[in-house]
């Protein structure tokens, strides 16, 4: 068996077993802490077929930012998941039915059909050579060129989702006094200060 | 022996099936499910990379990032409203997500 089979069959073997551990997982954060092994083994997949720059951008986006935001999520949420996990066993059978007829079909059509002789004169953008320009230049090039309006779509996505967020989870609670700037800075001597005049011996 | 397209296209399938064998299993817990949803994802962007790399293509590289976005924009808000829903109903149960009667 050469280096790369060897390191293929490895991350593969390691990120179908966590990824079976992320859905039978008892406790969601050792479910999430699975889904960063899986991501960080496909990331490996990625380095092995020559897609550096995705792999990296897998290790920081996804398990930088997606998984830490689901532990965040996760461990926040004060959930008895143990009560969560009950009929578990209910919908095993149709659950592993679907699933094996699914799995069957997907590999019956991976391993019968055969790529179009035709395939080479379809390249749109080929891949350089390796050894003069880099993966994450090549990308470059073309991302920022053909596809420029893919990127500055996805651009407004992430936006769109950022606000989104903010706007879903902010919420003012009532009760509770905050600083006005605004009515701070129209305040005036005559709102603020007033004069009284104190006759001796008799106060207010 | 040699790893070709269909090695990697065989592991994306097993991802897949995973990943919705996932959706079946924890039909109650909203967090197991958004994680099996990354997972599809995952496997598609396995797919679409090694569809790249071997027809010497990079415009399914290309493709893998856009889909690895709009995955992190959906994590992002699906976790919003399962916080939202959560301060509102105190549980995340999706039995209990029936208040539109939908």
């Amino acid at each position: 068996m050469t280096v790369p089979a060897f390191f293929f069959y490895l991350f593969s073997s390691v990120a179908v077993a966590s990824a079976f551990m992320v859905i039978a997982g008892r406790n969601p954060v050792h479910s999430v802490l699975w889904l960063i092994l899986t991501f960080v083994n496909a990331a490996g997949l990625f380095l092995l077929i020559g897609a550096e720059f995705l792999a990296m951008i897998l290790v920081v986006v996804y398990v930088g930012a997606v998984a830490v935001l689901f532990l965040f999520v996760v461990m926040m949420l004060d959930v008895d998941f143990a009560e969560l996990r009950e009929g578990f066993l209910q919908y095993l059978p149709v659950g592993a039915l679907v699933g094996l007829v699914f799995l069957v079909e997907l590999v019956l059509v991976v391993g019968s059909w055969v790529t179009s002789p035709g395939i080479t004169n379809a390249i749109t953008a080929p891949i350089p050579n390796p050894a003069q320009v880099t993966n994450t230049e090549a990308i470059g090039r073309v991302l920022y060129t053909t596809y420029v309006h893919y990127f500055q779509l996805a651009g407004a996505i992430l936006l769109v989702a950022m606000i989104g967020a903010i706007v879903l989870t902010l919420h003012h609670r009532p009760n509770v006094k905050r600083q006005s700037v605004a009515s701070q800075n129209a305040r005036t001597r005559d709102t603020a200060i007033e004069v009284v005049k104190v006759k001796p011996g008799e106060g207010l | 022996m040699i790893v070709g397209l269909s090695h990697y296209l065989t592991v994306a399938a097993i991802l897949f099936t995973l990943g919705t064998l996932g959706i079946f299993l924890n039909r109650k817990n909203v967090i197991v499910i958004l994680m099996s949803i990354e997972l599809i994802l995952l496997a598609v962007n396995i797919n679409l990379v090694a569809f790249s790399a071997f027809h010497n293509d990079i415009v399914g590289q290309i493709f893998a990032l856009l889909v690895l976005t709009v995955a992190a924009a959906e994590a992002a808000i699906g976790l919003a409203i399962l916080v939202v829903f959560f301060r509102n109903s105190g549980s995340i149960a999706v039995e209990d997500i029936n208040s539109m009667k939908g």
